[in-house]
């Protein structure tokens, strides 16, 4: 089962703006880049070309292991707003 | 609600706040329950099970009522080899008697909520709390996305990211090795199957425990338990330890599910649902400072979980209760300082919340250290030995012992042949 069929398991009201945010210059100084593997949701993904870190703020669930794992204490987390974000029906 | 201005208000629906607003509220204080969630349960997962006895503090004979799954009567342990296992299993009748129950935690901690409600908690659901508000290093209230509100006191409950508790200094940076994380998927089976498969009777449940298999030599542990129809499984593993593996979560718990002796449990069950959460496993050593001037943190906030004896949800019922009781008393003598609340402190301390956690402060590095020993030592001791006990083969049984203890002397230093339990027992006996 990979991650996307997993995650259209769950039910996700989609806010329009993030509430994961990183700052990419520090994101392209980071070697390891722990969030781009840790996420159990695969919110993170570094775009090279670019130099942008993708954040599919969309599919997170609300953990919060991305923040604590960073080593660059680089994203700032909060909770999405009221009525936004992941909705769990079994938990 | 006079001028939003109530005597308390609790942040956060799940186990601990409820049961704190529930007992402030059978105390004839107007406390206000805020929950970010669009019902109690909405945010919140877990791998585990309410405990009867702990529960039924505050909700009396909730079976008769609550949502439960499973009455839990049967309690395993798989100790993995790469394709082999050995379980262990504890059975016992529930009748009259009950221990554990699975919930569906959607349902569950709506039900609760709405316990409260009726029970004379204000209840204000989809309300996220941003700020605390202080005046005179004093908490005298809270701000919400749309408005603000005044209270007493405020107890924290906003789980184990707690960003409240951090905003007033109460809680640091978590620390990566202070937190599990877990990944769980709710596999939807044939309640016939299910029951066929765990050898259950109707509504009786099973809780495992899995330890080794592609766990081993990780901080890390499995876990199946049985719902009416479904099938929670998932595992914890260390912060710091998945972040040195540099592997997806969900490939991990993919791998679980493949172990043969994993798999003939859940077989053409259907996912319906797949679910990620933090625990805070840091023990005795990683509890912040709980209180502070008209402010207390209880449940996983707190950090109050002991992931030993798998107990976490009993754990913050309690915490709640304990804090709801100092909080009657502070608002009976008009005293919300924080020496008036350091009472809560001390009824932790007098509690088997910090006894236990006190109990243990030194078993996670135990465990830490011998982890080979335990996920992947034991695992396959257990099984070459019970494969040697029942397999005949025409080897003679003389030449197979002899095998198998040159296996334990070239695996096992001369500690981890002394069995782990004991050792962290002992551990634990010391002063």
């Amino acid at each position: 089962m990979n991650i996307n069929e997993r995650l259209a398991t769950l039910k996700y009201n989609k806010d329009k703006e993030s509430h994961l945010t990183v700052d990419n210059d520090v994101c392209m100084r980071c070697n390891d880049k722990v969030c781009t593997y840790i996420c159990p949701a695969n919110v993170y993904e570094w775009n090279e070309q670019k130099c942008i870190m993708t954040i599919r703020y969309e599919n997170c669930l609300e953990c919060g292991a991305c923040k604590i794992a960073c080593e660059k204490k680089n994203i700032i987390w909060r909770y999405p707003n009221c009525e936004y974000g992941v909705k769990y029906k079994n938990g | 609600m006079k001028n939003n201005k109530v005597e308390i208000i609790v942040v956060g629906a799940g186990p601990a706040g409820v049961s704190a607003a529930i007992t402030l509220a059978r105390a004839g204080k107007k406390v206000l329950l805020v929950e970010r969630g669009d019902c109690a349960g909405d945010k919140n997962v877990f791998g585990g099970t309410i405990y009867a006895k702990q529960t039924a503090e505050i909700f009396p004979k909730f079976w008769e009522t609550a949502p439960i799954e499973r009455a839990i009567t049967e309690q395993k342990i798989f100790l993995l080899t790469d394709y082999n296992s050995t379980q262990i299993s504890y059975k016992y009748a529930s009748k009259g008697a009950y221990k554990a129950f699975t919930v569906n935690r959607s349902k569950w901690d709506k039900w609760c909520s709405q316990q409260a409600e009726k029970e004379g908690v204000y209840y204000a659901p989809k309300t996220l709390v941003n700020e605390l508000i202080l005046k005179d290093r004093n908490v005298i209230g809270i701000k919400t996305e749309f408005e603000e509100f005044y209270s007493d006191i405020v107890i924290i409950a906003d789980g184990v990211n707690s960003l409240l508790a951090k905003q007033i200094g109460l809680r640091k940076e978590i620390k990566d090795s202070d937190v599990s994380l877990s990944v769980k998927e709710v596999i939807k089976i044939n309640k016939e199957k299910l029951e066929d498969r765990f050898n259950l009777d109707e509504e009786d449940g099973c809780a495992c425990r899995i330890l080794g298999g592609p766990l081993r030599d990780k901080f890390a542990l499995g876990f199946m338990y049985t719902n009416k129809d479904t099938i929670s499984i998932g595992y914890s593993i260390s912060l710091d330890e998945i972040k040195k593996l540099k592997v997806k979560p969900y490939e991990l718990l993919d791998e679980l599910k493949a172990h043969p002796t994993v798999s003939a449990y859940i077989k053409n069950g259907e996912t319906i649902e797949y679910s990620s959460h933090l625990i805070p496993e840091g023990g005795y050593n990683a509890v912040p400072k709980l209180y502070d001037n008209g402010v207390m943190i209880i449940g996983d906030a707190a950090m109050l979980v002991n992931n030993i004896h798998f107990e976490g949800t009993n754990l913050a019922m309690l915490s709640g209760k304990l804090a709801a009781e100092t909080a009657i008393e502070a608002i009976n003598n008009k005293d919300y300082s924080k020496s008036s609340l350091s009472k809560y402190h001390t009824k932790l301390k007098e509690s088997i919340i910090l006894k236990d956690l006190k109990t243990h402060r030194n078993t996670i590095e135990v465990i830490k250290k011998n982890i080979h020993t335990l996920s992947s030592l034991y695992p396959e001791l257990a099984c070459e030995f019970l494969e040697i006990l029942t397999s005949a083969d025409g080897v003679e049984k003389k030449v197979k012992y002899r095998k198998f203890l040159k296996e334990i002397i070239k695996k096992g230093t001369i500690s981890s042949s002394i069995p782990l339990a004991i050792l962290a027992m002992e551990k634990c006996l010391k002063k």
